[in-house]
C-alpha cells in the first residue's frame, strides 16, 4: 500500500532582508497510515516549518509532497483549503480557538466550511466533544475553560471532519505536566482508534509514547527511530 | 458557508462593538434619512399642488402683470410694465372669439374689517370683481348671493366675505344682511364665500370681494388688475390664449417682435414652474444625500479595514481549518452589508419621522413615498457592497500562516 505521506527533498527558505534562512534543507520522509510519530529537535531546527508544510498551511520552496498519492505541491489556494478542511486536523500550542464562540461552535467550524447542514453539524460536533470528555462544557467559551480543556476542544475540532492525519505542534507546551499527560493520553487513544498522528515535542517522556521518533537538526532529518511497541 | 452563519457573525461583531458600529453607520443613517425626508416632502408638495391646482377650473386662465410663481426678488422688468386695466379686459372680451367669460379682478392687501365693536386683524385681502368672479376663481357662495350686474352698474356697497371673517366677526350670528366696515366705509354683507382651508399653511379664506366698480371708487383706479378668462370650452383654450395675447398686444401697443409685456398664467404653467422648482430641490437633495452616503461609505470601508486587521488571527484560524477565500470574503461582505442595512433601516425610520414632522409643520398631507424607502435601503446595500469589497478581499487573500502569527 502507498504511504499516507511522501515528502521528497522538501526545502524551505525564508528571505529576511538580504539574508536567506534555510529552515528545511531537503527533507525526505514517508509516513504510513496509523503511525504515531514524534518529531523532536532543538529550537529553531525547523520542526514547525515541517509541520506547517505537512499540514498544508505553508508551501515548500521546492520539493515534492504527496498526500494519499495526490501531489499537494501543485495545488492552488482553494485546493489546499479543501485538504486542510477534510484531510488534516491541526492542534496548535496556543489552542487557536475563536474567543467569542462556544466550545461547540468552535468544534462545528470545520463542518461549516465543508457544507454540513446545521442539524447534522451539531450531532457530529457533540460526538467529537464527547470523545475528548468535554460534553458537559459544550456551551462554555474558551475563556471559561482551563488550558487543558481548551486543548481538548481544539483536539475535538481537529477530529471532527474525520481527517486522515492529526498534526499537533507542541500541544502540551502551554500546559502543566499533569494536564499535558492527560492530553497525550487522548492522542494515544485516538491512535489506538486508527488515527495517524504526528506530534512535535521537546519532552522525552511524551515522545516515547509514539511508535516512531524523528529528530530534526538544522533543517535536516538527523535520526529516524522506530520504537518497539511498549 | 451558509447565509445564516454570515448574519450571525455580523450580528456578533456589531453587538460587541456597539458604539463603534453606531458611529460608523451615522453617515449612512443621515444620508438615508435625508433621502427619505426630502423625498417625502417633495412628494407631499407635488401632490398637494396637483390637488390644489386641479380644483381650479380647467378652462380658466389669467392675465397678470407679474408671473404667478416668483423666485427671489421682483424683477425690474416686471415692475416697469404698464398696469393691466379694465380696458384691456374689455379688449379681450371684444376681440377674442374663443373666450367666454372675462372677469377683471382688482385686489388690495392688508385691510381691516370691523363689525360693531369687533375687528379682524389687518390682513384681509379685498378683491374687486364682477358677476363672474366666483366662477373664474373656483369659489362658491355658501350663504346668500354674489353681487349682480346691477350692483356693479350702481357701484353699490355690497360685499361677499370669507369664512375667516365670519368666524371672527359673526361667531354666533348670521352675517348676511349685516353691515361691516372696510376702513371707514360701510358695506352690506350679501353672501359668504365657501371655506377653502389652508394651502402651505396660508389661509385662503381671509378675503372680502366687492363689485369692481365700487372698488375703483373706494381704492382708486391707478392699480393693476388680474384678468380671469374662461375659454368657451376646454378644447378652445389654446385658441383663446392666442386670441387673448393678440388682443392684449394690440390694446397695449406692443410693437411687433417685442416680448409680451404681461403674463399668461394657466394651470399648466403654474404646475410647470412648481415642477421646475421641486426638480431643483430634488437635484439638490440627490447631491446632498450622495455626499453624505459617500462619506458614510468611506466610514464603512475604514471600519472594515480596522476590523480585518483586528481579526487577522481569527482569519488565520478559519483558514487553517479549511475556510476558502470565498468564505472569508462572504463573511466580511455580510458584515459590511449588514452594518449598512442596519444604518439604512435606522435612516428609514428617522427619515419617515422627519418627513411626517416637516409635512405636519408645513400643513401638508402626510405622505411617505414607498419607493424612497426602497431607494434608501438599496443605497445602503450598494454602499455595503462597494465599500466592503476591498477590505473583504484583503481579508480573503491573507496567508494562513502569516495570519496565525499575527499578534
Ligand atoms: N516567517 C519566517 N520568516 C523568517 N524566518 C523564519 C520564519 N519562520 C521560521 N523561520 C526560521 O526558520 C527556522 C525554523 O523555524 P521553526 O519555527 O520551524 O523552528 P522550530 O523547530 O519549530 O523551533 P521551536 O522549537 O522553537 O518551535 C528558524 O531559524 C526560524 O528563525
Ligand atoms: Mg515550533
Amino acid at each position: 500500500m502507498d504511504a499516507l505521506i511522501n515528502l521528497k527533498d522538501i526545502v524551505k527558505t525564508y528571505q529576511v532582508g538580504t539574508v536567506e534562512v534555510h529552515a528545511l534543507r531537503g527533507v525526505d520522509l514517508q509516513i504510513q497510515r496509523n503511525e504515531y510519530i514524534s518529531i523532536m529537535g532543538p529550537s529553531g531546527s525547523g520542526k514547525s516549518t515541517l509541520m506547517n508544510i505537512i499540514g498544508c498551511l505553508d508551501s515548500p520552496t521546492s520539493g515534492r509532497y504527496e498526500l494519499e498519492s495526490t501531489p499537494v505541491h501543485e495545488m492552488d489556494d482553494n485546493q489546499l483549503a479543501e485538504i486542510r478542511n477534510r484531510k488534516i486536523g491541526f492542534v496548535f500550542q496556543t489552542f487557536n480557538l475563536l474567543p467569542r464562540a462556544s466550545a461547540l461552535h468552535n468544534v462545528e467550524l470545520p463542518l461549516i466550511y465543508s457544507g454540513v447542514s446545521a442539524s447534522k453539524r451539531k450531532v457530529i460536533a457533540e460526538e467529537a466533544l464527547d470523545k475528548v470528555g468535554l460534553s458537559d462544557r459544550k456551551n462554555h467559551r474558551p475563556n471559561e475553560l482551563s488550558g487543558g480543556q481548551r486543548q481538548r476542544v481544539a483536539i475535538a475540532r481537529a477530529l471532527v471532519n474525520n481527517p486522515s492525519l492529526i498534526l499537533a505542534d507542541e500541544p502540551t507546551g502551554n500546559l502543566d505536566s499533569k494536564t499535558g499527560e492527560e492530553i497525550m493520553r487522548v492522542f494515544g487513544k485516538l491512535n489506538e482508534a486508527g488515527n495517524t498522528i504526528i506530534v512535535v515535542t521537546h519532552e522525552k517522556y511524551i515522545a516515547d509514547q509514539a511508535s516512531r521518533i524523528v529528530r530534526i537538526l538544522d533543517g535536516n532529518i538527523a535520526d529516524d527511530l522506530q520504537l518497539e511497541e511498549n | 458557508m451558509n447565509f445564516e452563519e454570515g448574519l450571525r457573525l455580523a450580528y456578533q461583531t456589531v453587538k460587541s462593538n456597539k458604539l463603534r458600529t453606531f458611529l460608523t453607520t451615522l453617515g449612512i443613517v443621515i444620508g438615508v434619512m435625508a433621502v427619505i425626508g426630502m423625498m417625502s416632502i417633495i412628494d407631499a408638495l407635488e401632490r398637494h399642488m396637483t390637488q390644489t391646482l386641479s380644483a381650479v377650473g380647467g378652462s380658466v386662465f389669467w392675465v397678470q402683470k407679474y408671473p404667478a410663481v416668483r423666485i427671489g426678488h421682483l424683477d425690474r422688468k416686471y415692475r416697469n410694465r404698464k398696469n393691466i386695466t379694465v380696458e384691456h379686459a374689455r379688449a379681450v372680451k371684444r376681440l377674442a372669439k374663443a373666450v367666454g367669460a372675462v372677469s377683471p379682478e382688482f385686489y388690495t392687501l392688508g385691510k381691516q374689517i370691523k363689525y360693531k365693536d369687533e375687528s379682524t386683524n389687518p390682513n384681509i385681502i379685498i378683491y374687486g370683481g364682477d358677476e363672474n368672479w366666483a366662477e373664474v376663481n373656483d369659489r362658491y357662495i355658501s350663504e346668500g348671493r354674489l353681487f349682480i350686474k346691477e350692483d356693479i352698474y350702481h357701484k353699490r356697497y355690497v360685499a361677499v366675505i370669507g369664512s375667516d371673517i365670519v368666524e371672527k366677526l359673526f361667531p354666533f350670528s348670521y352675517p348676511v344682511g349685516e353691515r361691516i366696515k372696510i376702513g371707514n366705509i360701510r358695506f352690506e354683507v350679501v353672501g359668504v364665500i365657501d371655506k377653502k382651508g389652508e394651502i402651505f399653511g396660508n389661509t385662503q379664506d381671509n378675503l372680502v370681494t366687492i363689485p369692481y366698480s365700487t372698488f375703483r371708487k373706494v381704492f382708486g383706479t391707478k392699480r393693476t388688475i388680474n384678468i380671469g378668462i374662461k375659454a368657451k370650452s376646454v378644447e378652445l383654450i389654446p385658441e383663446a390664449i392666442d386670441q387673448t395675447i393678440s388682443a392684449l398686444r394690440i390694446a397695449r401697443k406692443v410693437p411687433p417682435g417685442a416680448e409680451n409685456d404681461f403674463e399668461i398664467v394657466t394651470q399648466d404653467s403654474i404646475m410647470d414652474t412648481l415642477k421646475n422648482l421641486t426638480g431643483f430641490v430634488f437635484i439638490a437633495a440627490v447631491v446632498i444625500c450622495g455626499i453624505s452616503l459617500l462619506v458614510g461609505g468611506i466610514g464603512i470601508m475604514n471600519i472594515m479595514l480596522v476590523s480585518v486587521t483586528e481579526r487577522t488571527r481569527e482569519i488565520g484560524i478559519r483558514k487553517a481549518i479549511g475556510a476558502k477565500r470565498k468564505h472569508i470574503l462572504f463573511q466580511f461582505m455580510t458584515e459590511s452589508i449588514g452594518i449598512c442595512i442596519f444604518g439604512g433601516i435606522i435612516g428609514v425610520i428617522l427619515g419617515v419621522v422627519v418627513g411626517l414632522f416637516i409635512s405636519a409643520a408645513l400643513k401638508l398631507p402626510p405622505t411617505i413615498p414607498v419607493w424612497s424607502i426602497f431607494l434608501g435601503l438599496g443605497f445602503s446595500l450598494l454602499i455595503g457592497v462597494v465599500f466592503g469589497v476591498y477590505p473583504a478581499m484583503k481579508a480573503a487573500r491573507l496567508d494562513p500562516i502569516e495570519a496565525l502569527r499575527h499578534e
